[in-house]
C-alpha cells in the first residue's frame, strides 16, 4: 500500500540564545513513510527526539531542513517550509494531534471542546454535537461533565477529552504522543479500542506509547530514533 | 479564493528620525487570525494603524481584497472610499473602549450606527438587530437604551465589538483588546472573540503584548522588536519552538500560574 | 400703522442699503455659489452690523446685498410683522434703502423672517430670506468644524439618524419640534434656521427663493426654487407635524401654527395665529 506520510533527511536543532547560543542537535537525517492501516512505534530513550519528532510532523516545531510530504486533498503536500495556510489547511482536513496535555481554555464546554475540529471543517453543529457526546460517553467521561469547562477535571478526564477531540474528526494521519499517560487501566483499554478502530479503518498512525502492552496493541512496526538515517 | 484578503509590502512607518516600524511584509488569507506581538515600542501599534488605513506609510503598500471591487492598495484610495470600507468591510477594535464608542449616545444607537449609516431606515429593525448583537455579546438586553457611560469596562468592551461587528466585516483590526481588564473579564471577552471569529469566519490582525491572548485567539504571530518583525509562523511553532533570541526571552518570561 | 409705505429718501449718510459696494458683490457671489449648490453652507465675510451677532445680522446681510428701489419688503419676527425687532429691521431698510415695505405677504418681494415661514403661500418671483443662529445641523452631535465639513464632503449622515434614533429610544418618537433636520436636492443636509417642523413641508418645492443668512457663523446658504427638500424620519417613524385641537381665537384657522398666550392671572389660556399677517387678513 502506497505511503501517505513520507519523511526524507528531517533535520532539527535547538538553539538556545540565553545559554550562549548553545545547539542542541536532536533529530538527523531523520526518514521514515506510514501507509494506511499502518501504526509506526517511535521508541527510543528519554531525550532522544520522539517527541520532537512527532511535533515536526505537525508543524509545532520548525524543522531546519528534509522533507515531509503527505497526501493532502488528493495531492502531495511538502509541510517544510510550507506556508501557514496550508499547514493550517493539513491540520483541519488530513492531520490529528494528540499531545500528552490538554491545553485549557477557560469556559469553553467540553462537549464543545470535543466538537470543535468537526464544526472547523463545516460539519451541522447537532451531528458535531451528537458524536462528540458519542466519543465522550465511550470514553468514559460522565455526562454531568459534559457541559463543564474540563479546568476542573482531573488529568485522566483531561486526556480523554483530548483524545476525543482528535478522534472526531476523521484524520487520514494521525499523530499520538503518549496517547494513555494519565489513564487507568479500564479507561486505557477503551482509548486502545478505539485508536485500533481508526487504524483498521485506514487511518495512517505514528505515536509515542512507552506502556509496552498499548505498544503491543497497536503498533504495525518500530521506529528507533535513537538510529540515524535509519530507513523505517 | 485566489488572492490574499490584506497584502503588506514593506511597510515602513518613520516619526522624525526615528523608525517606528520597518519593511513589514506578509499575506493574509481569509479565515486566519494573525496575531501581532511585542513589547513598548515595538512598533505594532504603529503596524496595524498601517493596515487600518489611519496612518499612511512613508514607503511600503497595503492591499486590500474588497467584496466587489478587487484589489485595491488602501492608501491610494479617495478619503471617502476608505471610510466607507472602515465603516462596512472592517472593524477596528480599540483597546479603550471609549475611543470607538459614542458615550453620549445608547447601546442601541451605538450598534445601530453602521446599518444607519448605509442607509437602514426602519427603527424597528435597526433596534432589533442591536438586541441581537446585545445578545450575542452577553449583554443583558434591557440594557439597550442605556448609554455606554453606565457599562462597566467590559461591558463597553463587548458593546465596541458588537457595534463593530453589525456590518459583518471581513476584516477587524484589533489594538489589545482586553488589556486593562481584569482577568475573569478578558476570558470572558476573549472567549466571545473566539466564537465570533469561528461563527463569522472573520479574518483579523490582533495586537498584543500578552502572549496567553496570541496563544488563544490567533492562527500566526508575528513578534517585532524595535520596529522589525525578527519572528514569525504559526502561532503554536512560535511559542512552543522559538528561533530568534528575543522571542525565546520573551516566551521564558511569561511568569506561571 | 398701514399696511404697506411707500419709500422715503434713503439716508445719504449711507451707501444704499448700508453696506458698501464690495461687501454686496461678494455677498452676491456668495449666494450665485448658494444657490448653485443648494444646502451647501457657503462661507462669507460677514461685516460688521449696526445690531450685535444673535439679532438677525446674517439676514439682513443678505437681504441688503440683493434689495432694490423697486422690492417690497416684509420682515416677521416669530411670524409677527409688529415686535421690536421686526419693526426695528423693517424701519432700517426703509431708511438706508429707499424701498417699499409692508405687511401683506402677497404684496412682498423680499420677506425677511426669524423662525417662520408664512401661513400664505409664496409665489416665484418672491425671496424668502431666513435669519439663522447655528447654520450647522450636525453641530450638536459633532462640535469640530473640520469634522463637519468632512461628513458633509463625504455625505456621511449616519450620526443624524443615530441622533433621531436615540430621539425615539429616548421620548417614544422624536422629539425635535423645530430647527428640524431636512436633505436638501437628495444631497446636502441642512439646519432650515429654528423654524418649528410645522412649516418644514412648505420648503419642500417651493416656488420661491430661499435664502439663509447666519450672521456670527459667517455661512450663507439657499435653496432654489422647486427644489425638492425632506425632513429625516424612520420608516415606521414618519415625518409629521404639529396638530392642535383648538383653533385661532381671532380668526378661526385650523390650518396655521398657532402659538399659545397666557391671557390673565388665573392661567387662562388662548390659541392665536403666530403669523399676524395672515389673521388680519382671515378677518377682513
Amino acid at each position: 500500500m502506497l505511503p501517505v506520510l513520507h519523511v526524507r533527511g528531517l533535520n532539527k536543532s535547538f538553539v538556545m540564545h540565553a545559554q550562549g547560543d548553545l545547539a542542541l542537535p536532536v533529530l538527523r537525517d531523520v526518514a521514515l513513510s506510514v501507509a494506511p492501516g499502518e501504526c509506526l512505534a517511535l521508541v527510543g530513550p528519554s531525550g532522544a527526539g520522539k517527541s520532537t519528532l512527532l511535533r515536526s510532523l505537525y508543524g509545532n516545531y520548525r524543522a531546519d531542513a528534509g522533507s515531509i510530504r503527505v497526501r493532502h486533498h488528493e495531492d502531495w503536500t511538502e509541510l517544510v517550509g510550507a506556508e501557514p495556510r496550508v499547514m493550517l489547511d493539513v491540520r483541519r482536513h488530513t492531520m490529528g494531534f494528540v499531545s500528552q496535555f490538554l491545553r485549557v481554555i477557560p469556559r469553553v464546554a467540553s462537549v464543545d471542546v470535543v466538537a470543535e475540529p468537526m464544526l472547523r471543517l463545516g460539519a451541522d453543529p447537532e451531528k458535531a454535537r451528537q458524536r462528540a457526546e458519542f466519543l465522550l460517553g465511550v470514553l468514559g467521561i460522565p455526562e454531568r461533565l459534559w457541559s463543564l469547562p474540563p479546568a476542573t477535571f482531573s488529568g485522566g478526564e483531561q486526556q480523554r477529552v483530548n483524545i476525543a477531540r482528535s478522534l472526531i474528526a476523521d484524520y487520514p494521519v494521525l499523530l499520538l504522543d503518549e496517547p494513555t499517560a494519565s489513564l487507568d487501566q479500564a479507561n486505557r483499554d477503551g482509548v486502545i479500542e478505539l485508536i485500533q478502530q481508526r487504524r483498521d479503518a485506514g487511518a495512517a498512525i505514528v505515536g509515542i506509547f512507552h506502556d509496552v502492552a498499548v505498544r503491543e496493541a497497536l503498533a504495525t512496526r518500530i521506529h528507533d530514533v535513537a538510529l540515524p538515517g535509519v530507513q523505517a | 479564493m485566489t488572492a490574499p484578503l490584506l497584502s503588506a509590502r514593506a511597510v515602513t512607518k518613520r516619526f522624525g528620525n526615528r523608525v517606528a516600524c520597518q519593511g513589514v511584509s506578509f499575506d493574509l488569507w481569509p479565515g486566519e487570525v494573525l496575531g501581532v506581538v511585542g513589547e513598548s515600542g515595538s512598533g505594532k501599534t504603529t503596524l496595524l494603524n498601517c493596515l487600518a488605513g489611519r496612518l499612511a506609510p512613508d514607503e511600503g503598500t497595503v492591499e486590500y481584497e474588497t467584496a466587489v471591487m478587487g484589489t485595491v492598495d488602501i492608501h491610494r484610495l479617495s478619503e471617502a472610499r476608505r471610510r466607507l470600507l472602515a465603516r462596512t468591510e472592517w472593524g477596528f477594535v480599540n483597546q479603550d473602549a471609549r475611543e470607538g464608542l459614542r458615550m453620549g449616545v445608547s447601546a442601541g444607537a451605538n450598534i445601530g450606527e453602521r446599518l444607519m449609516a448605509i442607509g437602514a431606515r426602519h427603527y424597528g429593525n435597526i433596534r432589533q438587530s442591536a438586541t441581537d448583537w446585545l445578545e450575542r455579546v452577553e449583554i443583558d438586553f434591557d440594557r439597550l437604551d442605556d448609554r455606554p457611560t453606565t457599562y462597566s469596562g467590559g461591558m463597553r468592551q463587548r458593546l465596541q465589538i458588537a457595534r463593530n461587528l453589525v456590518s459583518e466585516p471581513r476584516l477587524v483590526f484589533m489594538d489589545e483588546p482586553t488589556g486593562g481588564l481584569d482577568v475573569s473579564v478578558q476570558a470572558r471577552i476573549l472567549d466571545l472573540l473566539r466564537g465570533l471569529v469561528d461563527s463569522f469566519h472573520l479574518s483579523a490582525v490582533l495586537v498584543t503584548h500578552d502572549l496567553g491572548v496570541a496563544r488563544l485567539l490567533t492562527h500566526r504571530l508575528m513578534v517585532m522588536q524595535g520596529g522589525q518583525v525578527v519572528e514569525e509562523g504559526l502561532t503554536d511553532q512560535v511559542l512552543d519552538d522559538p528561533h530568534h533570541a528575543y522571542t525565546q526571552m520573551l516566551v521564558a518570561s511569561i511568569l506561571p500560574v | 400703522m398701514p399696511d404697506t409705505n411707500a419709500p422715503q429718501a434713503h439716508d445719504a449718510a449711507y451707501n444704499y442699503a448700508y453696506l458698501d459696494e464690495q461687501t454686496k458683490r461678494m455677498i452676491r457671489r456668495a449666494i450665485l455659489k448658494a444657490v448653485a449648490i443648494p444646502g451647501y453652507q457657503v462661507p462669507f465675510g460677514g461685516r460688521e452690523m449696526p445690531l450685535p451677532y444673535g439679532w438677525g445680522t446674517g439676514g439682513i446681510q443678505v437681504t441688503a446685498a440683493i434689495i432694490g428701489r423697486d422690492d417690497t419688503l416684509k420682515v416677521i419676527d416669530q411670524g409677527a410683522d409688529d415686535t421690536t425687532n421686526a419693526v426695528s429691521i423693517r424701519r432700517f431698510f426703509a431708511r438706508v434703502a429707499d424701498v417699499a415695505t409692508t405687511t401683506k405677504t402677497e404684496e412682498a418681494t423680499i420677506i425677511q423672517t426669524r423662525h417662520r415661514v408664512p401661513e400664505t403661500p409664496l409665489k416665484e418671483g418672491q425671496i424668502l430670506v431666513f435669519q439663522v443662529p447655528i447654520p450647522e445641523p450636525l453641530r450638536m452631535l459633532e462640535p469640530r468644524e473640520t469634522e463637519t465639513r468632512t461628513l458633509h464632503a463625504l455625505t456621511e449622515y449616519g450620526v443624524m439618524q443615530v441622533s433621531l434614533y436615540e430621539s425615539i429610544a429616548r421620548h417614544g418618537r422624536i422629539s425635535k419640534g423645530y430647527n428640524y433636520p431636512v436633505l436638501v436636492n437628495g444631497r446636502y443636509m441642512m439646519s432650515p434656521s429654528p423654524i418649528p417642523k410645522f412649516d418644514n413641508p412648505k420648503l419642500d418645492r417651493n416656488p420661491a427663493l430661499q435664502l439663509y443668512g447666519a450672521g456670527r457663523e459667517k455661512r450663507i446658504y439657499a435653496v432654489p426654487p422647486y427644489t425638492p427638500v425632506k425632513s429625516l424620519d424612520f420608516d415606521d417613524h414618519p415625518f409629521e407635524i404639529e396638530r392642535w385641537t383648538e383653533c385661532c381665537a381671532y380668526c378661526g384657522s385650523t390650518e396655521s401654527f398657532l402659538d399659545e398666550m397666557i391671557v390673565d392671572d388665573q392661567g387662562k389660556r388662548l390659541f392665536v395665529c403666530s403669523d399676524t399677517d395672515f389673521c388680519e387678513s382671515r378677518r377682513k
